[in-house]
C-alpha cells in the first residue's frame, strides 16, 4: 500500500504540471465541429430545415454570421451563437466549411419543377448563383443540394419582409411567380 | 488531489472490490493491444462522437468502444413520445453498425465491471482491455441514498425514465391506463442533473396528453429547488397558454421519501402528497463507473476534469466527458456532451501524437417542446478563462428564445436529425 501511495502521489506531481501546458489557440476544425451537431459532420447536413455548411462559400458564410451577430437576418438561435465568436474566429470556420466536399442530400424533388427550374435559373438567377448555383459570385450562397425546405423556408422569410433581398435579387424575383420560385428551388436542391 | 490518503484508500478497494477479481489482470484478455488504443466507454451522446472522431482524426489509434446495449435511445424527445407526439422511440433509438463499418470503431457490447488506472486496463464482462487512454462517457446515476424507499422495485411502480428506454414506455403506459381525474406527481431534484429544462418540458408534454385525454387530471410538480431550473419565463408562459389550471407547479419541495404502496411521496417528514401516477426524477450523480474507478471528486458526486482536454485531475490517462463530467458553465445536455467528445478527441489525438494541445471552442444547443408545435431553445458557446482554468459562457452567446415558436419546433426536429445521424454515421 505504500508503494501504491507513493506513486498515486507522483502520478499527481505530473499532471499537475501538465495542468498548466499551454494550448494553442482554437483551430478551424476545434470551432467547426461543435457546429456539426445540427449542421452534420463536417457540415453535411441531415436534417431538412438545417442548412448543410459543406462547400458552402466562405464569403457567404462571412456574411450570414455577420448580418446573424447584428441581427439583421432573422434567426433563433444563430442570432445568439454568432455573438460567441470573434469576427477572426467566424472566418476560420467558414474557411473550414467552405473547404469540405459538397454533401449530396436523398430527398424527394418535383421532376417537372425541377425541368422549369432549370430552365429559368439561367436568365433570371445565374449572374450571381452561377454553375448551376455550385458556386456564388462575391458572397452569394452556394445552392446545389441544399435541403428544399430549408430554401422554402428561407425564401418564405424573404417574401414575408423578414428577411432582406439583395436589391440585385429583388429586381429578379419582382416578375416571377410563385410557382416560378419553387421550381427553382426544386432546380438548385436537386444540383449536386 | 483532493483526496486524502484514507479516501483514497478506500476507494483504491472500491475500485478492486467492483472488478470482482481478485487481481484485473489476471482476466482474460479480450482483444490484445498492439498498437496505440483509446478505449471508450458508454455509447450515447458522448462515447459515440469521441470514438468516431478520434477515428476520423488519426486512423492510427484503434479505437475500442464499450456499450451494455447493443442500442441506444435518445433521452432528449422522449418527453415527446410521453406526450403522445410519438408513436414509439424508433426515432430516438440509434445502433453502431455503420459508426463501426465508417469508421472501423470497435465495437463491444459488453459490461464494464473496472477499471485499473495504474494497469491501464479495464473489466468488462467478456474479459479485459488495455489502453493508452481511456475516455468515460457514462451518463449519470442516481443517489438512491437521498430518497428512502426508492429502490429497483419501487422503480417499476414510480418510474424515473430519465434514462430512456423501458423507464419511459413504462411511464407512458402508466399514463394512459390512469383513470381520468387522477393526478401525474413528477419530483424534480436540487440542481445539478441531466437536462435542466427536461423536467419542465415533461410537465408540459404530460399535460398537453391529460387535457386531450384525461379531463379532471392535473399535473403536480414537486421541485426541489427554490424556482424553475430552465427557460422560467418560457415555460411559465407556455403553461398560461395552453395548460392554464392544469400544472401545479409548487417550488422547494424536495421529495426525501416514496411510498409505493400508498402511492404517495414524503416531502422532508413534513408533507405527503399522493399521485394516480408518480414519476420520481432522482437526484443525479455521475454514472457508476466513474465512482468505482476514483475518479469522482470532493463533492462524492461528479468528476473533475481538466477543462481542455477533459483528463480526469485524479487520474492519468482517464478522460471523462458528458453529464459525468464537471464542464464549468456547460449544462449537462446531449449537445454538451457531443461538444465535449469533440473537445476530448482532438486533444487525445495530439497527446497521443506528442503534439501541441489546442484550446477548446463548444457549444450547447437545446430545444424544449412546450405544445405540439411551439418549442424554444436555450444557447450557449463555451471557451475556457485562462486564468481560472474554468469553463465559461462567450459573452452574449447565452440565452433563451424571445417566445414560444413554431420555427424552432422545426428547427428542433432537425437538430434530432443531424445530432443521432452523427453519433450513428
Amino acid at each position: 500500500m505504500m508503494m501504491k501511495w507513493r506513486g498515486w502521489a507522483l502520478a499527481t506531481g505530473v499532471l499537475a504540471i501538465s495542468a498548466l501546458a499551454q494550448a494553442a489557440p482554437p483551430t478551424p476544425a476545434m470551432l467547426s465541429n461543435a457546429c456539426a451537431g445540427c449542421h452534420g459532420t463536417n457540415g453535411g447536413s441531415a436534417g431538412p430545415s438545417m442548412p448543410s455548411l459543406a462547400s458552402q462559400s466562405k464569403e457567404a458564410i462571412v456574411e450570414a454570421m455577420k448580418k446573424f451577430k447584428s441581427g439583421e437576418r432573422p434567426a433563433t438561435v444563430m442570432g445568439r451563437l454568432a455573438k460567441g465568436y470573434s469576427d477572426a474566429e467566424i472566418t476560420a470556420m467558414a474557411e473550414f466549411f467552405s473547404k469540405q466536399k459538397l454533401h449530396a442530400t436523398t430527398q424527394t424533388l418535383d421532376k417537372a419543377k425541377i425541368a422549369k427550374g432549370a430552365s429559368l435559373q439561367e436568365s433570371n438567377c445565374g449572374r450571381c448563383h452561377i454553375e448551376d448555383g455550385k458556386e456564388g459570385k462575391d458572397d452569394t450562397p452556394v445552392m446545389a443540394s441544399q435541403w428544399l425546405p430549408y430554401l422554402q423556408m428561407q425564401m418564405a422569410e424573404y417574401q414575408s419582409g423578414k428577411r432582406k433581398m439583395p436589391e440585385k435579387m429583388a429586381e429578379k424575383v419582382k416578375p416571377l411567380s410563385g410557382a416560378d420560385l419553387e421550381a427553382l428551388l426544386h432546380f438548385y436542391a436537386s444540383v449536386k | 488531489m483532493t483526496l486524502d490518503r484514507r479516501s483514497f484508500l478506500k476507494l483504491a478497494g472500491a475500485s478492486a472490490g467492483a472488478a470482482g477479481l481478485p487481481l484485473i489482470g489476471r482476466a482474460a484478455e479480450l482483444m490484445p493491444k498492439s498498437g496505440k488504443r483509446v478505449v471508450v466507454v458508454g455509447g450515447g451522446y458522448g462515447g459515440t462522437i469521441a470514438a468516431k472522431y478520434i477515428r476520423m482524426m488519426d486512423k492510427s489509434i484503434e479505437v475500442v468502444l464499450i456499450e451494455r446495449n447493443d442500442h441506444f435511445v435518445s433521452c432528449p424527445f422522449s418527453n415527446l413520445y410521453l406526450g403522445g407526439l410519438l408513436p414509439d422511440l424508433n426515432t430516438l433509438t440509434i445502433k453502431y453498425d455503420k459508426l463501426a463499418a465508417n469508421h472501423g470503431v470497435k465495437v463491444v457490447q459488453a459490461e464494464v465491471t473496472g477499471i485499473d488506472p495504474a494497469a491501464k486496463s479495464v473489466t468488462t464482462s467478456k474479459g479485459t482491455l488495455t489502453y493508452d487512454r481511456l475516455v468515460l462517457s457514462p451518463g449519470i446515476d442516481f443517489r438512491l441514498d437521498e430518497m428512502k424507499g426508492y429502490d429497483a422495485a419501487a422503480m417499476e411502480v414510480m418510474p424515473h425514465a430519465w434514462k430512456a428506454g423501458p423507464q419511459t414506455i413504462l411511464l407512458r403506459k402508466q399514463l394512459e391506463a390512469m383513470k381520468p381525474g387522477g393526478n401525474v406527481v413528477i419530483s424534480i431534484p436540487l440542481a445539478p442533473f441531466r437536462c435542466p429544462p427536461g423536467p419542465y418540458e415533461r410537465a408540459s408534454m404530460v399535460a398537453m396528453y391529460l387535457k386531450q385525454h384525461k379531463p379532471g387530471s392535473k399535473v403536480i410538480i414537486l421541485d426541489a429547488n427554490p424556482d424553475i431550473v430552465s427557460k422560467k419565463g418560457l415555460f411559465l408562459k407556455g403553461w398560461k397558454k395552453h395548460y392554464d389550471g392544469l400544472i401545479d407547479y409548487r417550488a422547494a419541495k424536495k421529495v426525501t421519501e416514496v411510498d409505493t404502496g400508498k402511492m404517495a411521496v414524503m416531502i422532508e417528514g413534513l408533507e405527503e402528497v399522493q399521485g394516480a401516477v408518480i414519476n420520481i426524477i432522482p437526484p443525479q450523480k455521475a454514472g457508476l463507473i466513474a465512482h468505482a474507478a476514483g475518479l469522482v471528486g470532493a463533492d462524492k458526486k461528479w468528476c473533475p476534469v481538466n477543462p481542455t482536454t477533459f483528463e480526469s485531475t485524479l487520474h492519468k490517462d482517464i478522460h471523462v466527458i458528458g453529464d459525468s463530467s464537471i464542464a464549468g458553465a456547460m449544462p449537462k445536455s446531449g449537445y454538451s456532451a457531443n461538444s465535449e467528445a469533440k473537445v476530448c478527441a482532438t486533444n487525445i489525438v495530439a497527446l497521443m501524437n506528442g503534439k501541441e494541445i489546442t484550446e477548446m471552442s463548444a457549444i450547447n444547443t437545446c430545444y424544449s417542446f412546450l405544445s405540439a408545435k411551439e418549442a424554444v431553445s436555450v444557447t450557449g458557446v463555451y471557451k475556457v478563462n485562462a486564468e481560472k482554468q474554468a469553463i465559461e459562457a462567450a459573452a452574449g452567446s447565452v440565452g433563451v428564445s424571445p417566445d414560444l415558436s413554431e420555427v424552432e419546433a422545426i428547427y428542433a426536429e432537425s437538430w434530432l436529425k443531424n445530432i443521432l445521424t452523427e453519433m450513428s454515421t
